[in-house]
């Protein structure tokens, strides 16, 4: 199969040794010279942009930084109402010990109403505990919130300072430019009182 | 159309290389007394020449830094502090090209205004517009990943925010922002990428600054009066009457940005900068360097989602169209009669236009709180309505002033007087 089609290409034809003024005269539409230029001229774009592709996957995140996977942290040390802010894959993580009152607020407000609708069920394992990517989901920055003091906005939970989103207590957004709820990452619990991030 | 004799060396050597490179001829054409410019040039012409005299500052202080800069998360910080402390006049070459950063932008702000005000990017001068504004787009790229190498807190803070830009693109806007990190946030990765492409990038502003000139040398310039030359009685040669005319400039310039330089060399930047890099804690007040604002402005207009696309994307969509725009000015605008002097509404809308940035400038440097939110937005609209509605408009329907004659009988019409 292969020969017959190398010698297809390699052999002149009629087409081949006629002027490219007479060949559509001759009534001949694409001759084979044509075929070769394309073929050749295609195989070379495939080629440049196959060469190409190393050079923009070099970007991408290499094999060590990808190895920053998990984390462990005890939540014994967090009272009832504190935020403990830790550090994943270079972002900081907010895990909240929820009180009763934010805990019944967040499940009883309807979510239809908001931004991003979320119930607070699908955004915590235990009630108590939020655990929740602290990256604001329009820009990047980091909502304030997890300290005493910090301006928390109006629905109690965090607020960025950058462009002014406001999230409640589940880390859902209600007011501002941001498009989404703050990020849930994937957590276990590995006891009662320790949980493994990432 | 504006050249003048051509180059005949009398030196043999001078004759002799030049036959065989003819560097004197292209010299001579284009800077020298074989180029002919308009005799009416006033001062705001002065801005191009700055803009380049700024390049070449930035290209030698910058080539200068990179030699004890460490481009390392670690120590990027620490050896800017050691520019500024240790090395030989380290302070000095660092001041410089953070204040040439602004006084660049300030020198090309003019020179945009400038071709707005006289029609400088209408026919035949649109190619000269166009690549005038990618060296813009150019600098502004420049100018961000600059201000991240000294690893501040806003150099961080700037940087999450910007790359965070390209998350609102549908689809595949979180693999766009992880493929510009290389890695999960703003990090070592993106440190090292962004020094090797701010060193790259002057060199192609440089590239496209000479198609700016070779498409500059075709039609010649624009005037005040806005009308072509029409012999020599409406020119000049450019030596020595614009070089002269140049170099005053440049002393003038140069006197400014010594002040600044020697008596202000902080007053354009941010003191949170002087803070180390922090990824868990956002300084509670990020804003970009005052040549973004009217942009960053833009951006921060849209706070609320309308036909079903989320604000963060038209905000961002806004910011790009912005500058987009102005690649289009020279269709958008189709009055024949290039400058504003004989154009009393356009005049009148231009300083309106100028008045909108300075607000939009104020509202971009502002927390979003109170009445600025909204300032943004009736701001943003202006800036659009400008573009799209009222120009087309005026070039349509604005009854402009007769034009004279030639540039020559302009002149000696008004010394007769």
């Amino acid at each position: 199969m292969m020969r017959i089609l190398l010698f297809w290409i390699l052999i002149p034809s009629q087409g081949r040794i006629m002027t490219t003024n007479n060949k559509h005269d001759a009534g001949e539409g694409a001759t084979r010279r044509d075929f070769l230029h394309i073929a050749a001229a295609g195989v070379g774009a495939v080629g440049a942009a196959g060469a190409m592709w190393p050079f923009v996957d070099q970007m991408n995140p290499a094999a060590d930084t990808l190895a920053l996977a998990s984390i462990e942290v005890d939540l014994s040390a967090i009272e009832v109402g504190q935020t403990m802010v830790v550090k994943w894959r270079g972002k900081p993580v907010f895990i909240r010990h929820r009180t009763p009152e934010e805990i019944s607020e967040s499940e009883a407000v309807v979510a239809t109403d908001m931004i991003d609708p979320e119930d607070d069920a699908a955004r915590v394992v235990k009630p108590e505990w939020l655990v929740i990517i602290g990256v604001c989901t329009h820009l990047g920055c980091v909502p304030g919130g997890s300290a005493r003091g910090d301006v928390v906005g109006e629905y109690g939970g965090w607020f960025c300072p950058c462009h002014g989103s406001h999230y409640d207590t589940s880390g859902r957004i209600r007011k501002g430019p941001a498009p989404t709820n703050l990020e849930v990452p994937a957590y276990t619990f590995l006891t009662d009182t320790r949980i493994k991030v990432g | 159309m504006s050249h003048g004799p051509s180059f005949e060396p009398k030196n043999a050597a001078v004759k002799w290389v030049d036959t065989r490179l003819p560097i004197f001829s292209l010299i001579h054409g284009s800077l020298g007394p074989g180029f002919h410019a308009p005799r009416n040039l006033n001062y705001w012409w002065n801005f191009g020449s700055l803009a380049g005299l700024c390049l070449v500052i930035q290209l030698i202080s910058g080539i200068v830094l990179a030699m004890h800069y460490t481009p390392h998360v670690d120590m990027a910080f620490d050896s800017v502090e050691r520019i500024m402390r240790d090395v030989n006049y380290g302070w000095l070459i660092r001041y410089m090209h953070a204040n040439g950063a602004s006084f660049f932008f300030i020198a090309v702000y003019i020179h945009i205004f400038r071709g707005l005000y006289y029609g400088s990017y209408k026919a035949p001068r649109e190619m000269i517009w166009m690549l005038g504004l990618v060296i813009f787009l150019l600098m502004m790229a420049t100018g961000f990943m600059g201000y991240v190498l000294p690893w501040g807190q806003m150099s961080f803070w700037g940087a999450t925010v910007i790359t965070n830009l390209f998350s609102a693109i549908p689809v595949i806007g979180e693999d766009i922002v992880t493929l510009l990190w290389g890695g999960f946030s703003v990090d070592n990765p993106t440190l090292n990428r962004f020094f090797s492409l701010h060193y790259l990038l002057p060199f192609v502003i440089a590239g496209v600054v000479i198609l700016h000139i070779w498409a500059l040398h075709i039609p010649g310039s624009n005037n005040p009066l806005g009308v072509d030359t029409k012999g020599n009685q409406d020119r000049l040669p450019f030596h020595p009457y614009y070089t002269i005319k140049d170099i005053f400039g440049i002393g003038v310039f140069l006197l400014f940005f010594a002040g600044f330089l020697f008596y202000a060399p902080n007053a354009l930047g941010h003191p949170d900068n002087y803070i180390p890099a922090n990824p868990m804690v956002t300084p509670p007040h990020i804003v970009p360097e005052w040549y973004y604002l009217p942009f960053y402005a833009i951006l921060k207009s849209f706070t609320v989602n309308f036909f079903w696309v989320p604000a963060k994307l038209w905000g961002v969509l806004a910011m790009f169209a912005s500058i987009l725009l102005l690649f289009f000015m020279p269709w958008l605008d189709s009055s024949k009669v290039r400058s504003a002097k004989f154009r009393p509404l356009f005049r009148f809308f231009f300083w309106i236009l100028v008045a909108d940035i300075v607000l939009l400038t104020m509202a971009g440097g502002r927390p979003p709180e109170g009445i600025w939110p909204m300032l943004a937005a009736v701001g943003t609209v202006y800036y659009f309505a400008h573009f799209l509605v009222i120009l087309p408009l005026l070039s349509r329907f604005e009854k402009t002033l007769p034009l004279p004659e030639s540039i020559s009988s302009a002149i000696t019409k008004k010394s007769a007087k």
